[in-house]
């Protein structure tokens, strides 16, 4: 049942891949301007010649071939941008930092977010919960590029604990990496308070308490493992946007990640890093939401993976 | 009650972290004036910020600041811009020029290449003949077209065999030029013409894509680590000839492209400069720098200009594209909206191009003038009124505030209606070029200093630089003439006269000379910078 299922699930994620390819190329050379508009223009000559190199002087739906014919082959060409650089070599030393970050923010995310929202739904109503809550909230609006700032000028220039920026020791990876997590944290928060408190109103709790269970063996045997579902199914979509959404913190912070490459590749026209890195993360989220099912199914013995009728 | 009373008491715990926060902003006003603390003790160690990856380290293929300031420091070409801007012999020992001023013979002098190598005359005319190969994609080999023969052998009309540059014996190059440059030796310090380790080159053709054995190098820094989009690192090269001259120890380069991080690393002692030329300010920072006193500010050779569309109906009108030009306050540009002590520019072509303090062909604000002109364009055109113009500008907010402030002038100066179009810096170049605009900003940076920089660019209607679709055959014979002339004196004279006409017929209203502002650490002494935006590490020390 299992196999049967994933090997679904993966037909279909070849052919959201396929869709995603076609549609980044098609738009990619519908933008106007090329690789090789700068302040100074090159002589005609010259561009054509480039054209020649890269392949950019046949018509487009032979480029589309050819391009679809590498990235089956995992080749994703030259950098336009980065003379003698691979967009395989970019992906190769970018995503591995990209990731240290995303997991690091996840798990500060994770931690602190699950605590801060069982807390609260202990105290419910008491000033705790509010307080947490207002944290929450705060997390959630502020935008990820303000609390960067923030965390620079205070922890960094005025407290001295760490330093302000670049990604060199793991002091190095504190401020970024909280940065990255005080939304998902707060969202964390938030919806694990709401279904702690939604099982806790539910009646085998009170059997639980009439059993005489202590309170904290309720709570963590009963309550925090039904009330992780939604946390847990939230983890495909958080692991997507902080995987993809790690540009402006990298910016900032002067990280050398993939998600820098994935916002500058497109202001300057470097084609073969868009789709190289589109592609690259395609395959990633969408890979990551089949596993978030897969856990999903695990945890909670109600759902069944059987029909795929539970979309990505 | 008790409930309302904790929502508050909540509300202002958070409340508390953020007034903490503002508390601080404060503070900040008064201390922290910048600079490494005594922390750290004066090594020579250097930390400055190239914000980006650079697109080549192969001074061939090099055609950007960031590789530029690499380079700068790692290689060194027949000459060397010395500390007073004056080219300098460098790998040569000793120029020879023919009367005609076309034929340059360079002796070079006994140097080493960081593997040991010695540098010899091949070295430079493989470097220059690489660059010159079209196969070879380089995408500056323009600047190597002075050279007889060059610009056929890069566009495949003449053959390699034919281009200027003969090897004489391993301590001998010379080189035949098209016309007698004045300023070759000024070129020959810049990177394309730097030379490479041809027996290391030849063996490993991807020998500049990572420091290490193959990147060979004959400046007075040599590369020891080169991590991709994160940093640099130099050392001092035991093999340079004039090792003596150089302290620093060591010098990172790191690729941070955020201004404001990089102020706050510097002035967290965490870089020893911030702002250009390798870096920048952020902008709103600079009036606050200025007033603490650590601000320098050096002009630069580079104009920013708004560019009229001569082909456009309500521009074709020399009056009229000169009463707008005369019509804007670039004072109060300059002082009001840029804030980084630019220079308002009346003329093209900045004045230390011609080795001058004062360059001015128009008056600024000139509104009576100005409002004259209009009336006069008008009548020629047959027109009551100007119709509404565009102003097109590449989206940045630099950008948008000095068009608002045109837009202002404009409209209170001359009563023209004036709408602003801003665009993705890829889509505008692209726009640009084909001639969809009215008025569009521009700027333009000397590679080296000299005036010609300037003027070529308007030379040719459908040259790739001018986008004005202006030309004039006068300016063009002018032009000419300045190549065919060997006195200083005398070309700068007839640049004047072409650039006299230029401003006459203003295809482009100059508005402010670029400057490069920065802040430093105040023991870093003897950092070269030319006014083209070069910056020099050789002589730099920490006292």
């Amino acid at each position: 049942m299992m196999v049967k299922y994933i090997g679904k699930r993966v037909i279909y994620m070849l052919l959201s891949l396929f869709l995603i390819v076609s549609a980044t190329f098609l738009l990619m050379r519908a933008a106007p301007g090329g690789p090789f508009s700068g302040e100074k223009k090159l002589p005609p000559e010259i561009i054509a010649n480039l054209n020649k190199f890269y392949g950019l002087d046949q018509p487009w739906y032979i480029q589309y071939v050819d391009y679809l014919k590498s990235v089956s082959t995992w080749d994703f060409g030259p950098s336009f941008k980065y003379k003698g650089q691979t967009v395989n070599d970019l992906i190769s030393s970018g995503f591995p930092v990209s990731f240290m970050l995303g997991m690091e923010a996840i798990l500060i995310a994770l931690a602190i977010g699950v605590v801060l929202g069982v807390f609260s739904a202990m105290k419910h109503n008491k000033w705790q919960d509010y307080a947490a809550m207002v944290i929450a909230v705060l997390g959630i609006s502020v935008p990820s590029f303000i609390m960067a700032t923030l965390l620079q000028y205070t922890l960094a220039m005025k407290l001295d604990l760490f330093p302000v920026a670049r990604w060199e020791s793991w002091a190095h990876t504190v401020l970024p990496a909280l940065a990255l997590a005080a939304t998902p944290m707060a969202f964390i928060a938030r919806l694990t308070r709401s279904s702690m408190l939604e099982v806790l109103s539910n009646d085998y709790m009170r059997t639980a308490k009439a059993k005489g269970l202590s309170r904290g063996a309720i709570i963590i045997r009963h309550a925090i493992r039904n009330a992780m579902l939604p946390v847990v199914s939230y983890l495909g979509p958080l692991t997507a946007g902080i995987l993809t959404g790690s540009f402006i913190i990298e910016k900032i912070f002067g990280i050398p990640g993939l998600g820098l490459h994935f916002v500058t590749s497109i202001t300057n026209r470097d084609y073969t890093v868009i789709m190289g890195v589109t592609v690259f993360y395609s395959i990633l989220l969408l890979a990551s939401v089949l596993l978030v099912d897969i856990l999903y199914g695990l945890i909670d013995p109600r759902i069944k993976l059987s029909g795929g009728k539970k979309g990505a | 009650m008790k409930k309302r009373l904790s929502i508050l008491f909540s509300l202002l715990l958070v409340m508390s972290l953020f007034l903490a926060a503002c508390g601080f902003n404060k503070e900040s006003g008064g201390s922290s004036s910048g600079g490494n603390d005594s922390g750290k003790a004066k090594s020579q160690d250097l930390r400055v910020n190239i914000k980006t990856e650079p697109f080549s380290l192969n001074p061939g293929l090099a055609n950007d600041s960031v590789s530029g300031a690499v380079l700068r420091q790692t290689f060194e070409g027949l000459t060397r811009l010395g500390k007073d801007g004056k080219p300098e012999e460098a790998m040569a020992k000793k120029i020879d020029v023919s009367d005609d001023g076309l034929v340059y013979t360079f002796k070079l002098r006994d140097a080493k290449w960081s593997n040991g190598d010695p540098v010899i005359a091949k070295d430079f005319e493989y470097a220059w003949k690489w660059a010159l190969d079209a196969k070879n994609e380089s995408q500056y080999a323009e600047q190597l077209y002075y050279i007889k023969g060059g610009e056929a052998a890069n566009k495949g009309t003449g053959s390699m065999d034919d281009v200027g540059i003969k090897v004489v014996d391993d301590k001998t190059l010379q080189v035949t030029l098209e016309h007698p440059t004045t300023y070759f030796l000024e070129l020959t310090a810049f990177y394309t013409y730097y030379p490479v380790d041809s027996k290391v080159v030849e063996k490993n053709p991807k020998w500049y894509t990572n420091a290490g054995d193959n990147y060979v190098t004959n400046g007075p820094f040599k590369m020891t680590q080169w991590k991709h989009n994160d940093k640099i690192v130099l050392k001092p090269s035991e093999n340079y000839w004039d090792k003596d001259a150089v302290k620093l120890k060591n010098i990172e380069m790191y690729m941070i492209n955020d201004n404001a991080t990089e102020l706050s690393m510097f002035e967290k002692g965490e870089l020893d400069w911030a702002g250009n030329p390798a870096g920048q300010l952020p902008q709103d920072a600079i009036p606050q720098l200025k007033d603490k006193g650590n601000l320098n500010v050096n002009v630069k050779t580079g104009t920013y200009m708004y560019k009229f569309n001569t082909e456009d109906k309500a521009l074709s009108n020399a009056n009229v594209r000169k009463a707008l030009a005369y019509a804007i306050n670039r004072k109060a540009i300059v002082e009001n909206v840029t804030k980084a002590e630019q220079v308002p520019a009346t003329a093209m072509v900045p004045a230390q191009a011609y080795g001058e303090k004062k360059n001015n062909l128009f008056k600024d604000n000139d509104v009576k003038k100005a409002k004259e002109l209009l009336n006069k364009g008008l009548k020629e055109m047959g027109l009551s009124k100007l119709p509404p113009i565009k102003i097109s500008y590449n989206t940045d907010e630099g950008h948008q505030k000095v068009a608002q402030a045109v837009q202002d002038m404009w409209k209170k100066n001359l009563g023209v209606d004036v709408q602003l179009n801003n665009q993705e810096w890829n889509v505008y170049i692209d726009e640009l070029n084909k001639g969809n605009f009215q008025i569009g900003r521009m700027g333009w940076i000397a590679d080296f200093n000299d005036p010609i920089t300037f003027l070529e660019m308007f030379e040719d209607k459908n040259g790739g630089n001018n986008n004005t679709f202006w030309e004039n055959s006068k300016y063009q014979q002018l032009l000419d003439q300045s190549r065919k002339e060997q006195d200083p004196k005398k070309r700068y004279d007839i640049l004047k006269q072409a650039e006299k006409i230029l401003m006459t017929d203003m295809p482009a209203a100059p508005i402010y000379y670029y400057t490069d502002a920065w802040v430093q650490d105040e023991n870093l002494k003897d950092v070269v910078m030319s006014s083209t935006g070069d910056i020099q590490f050789k002589w730099a020390h920490f006292k």
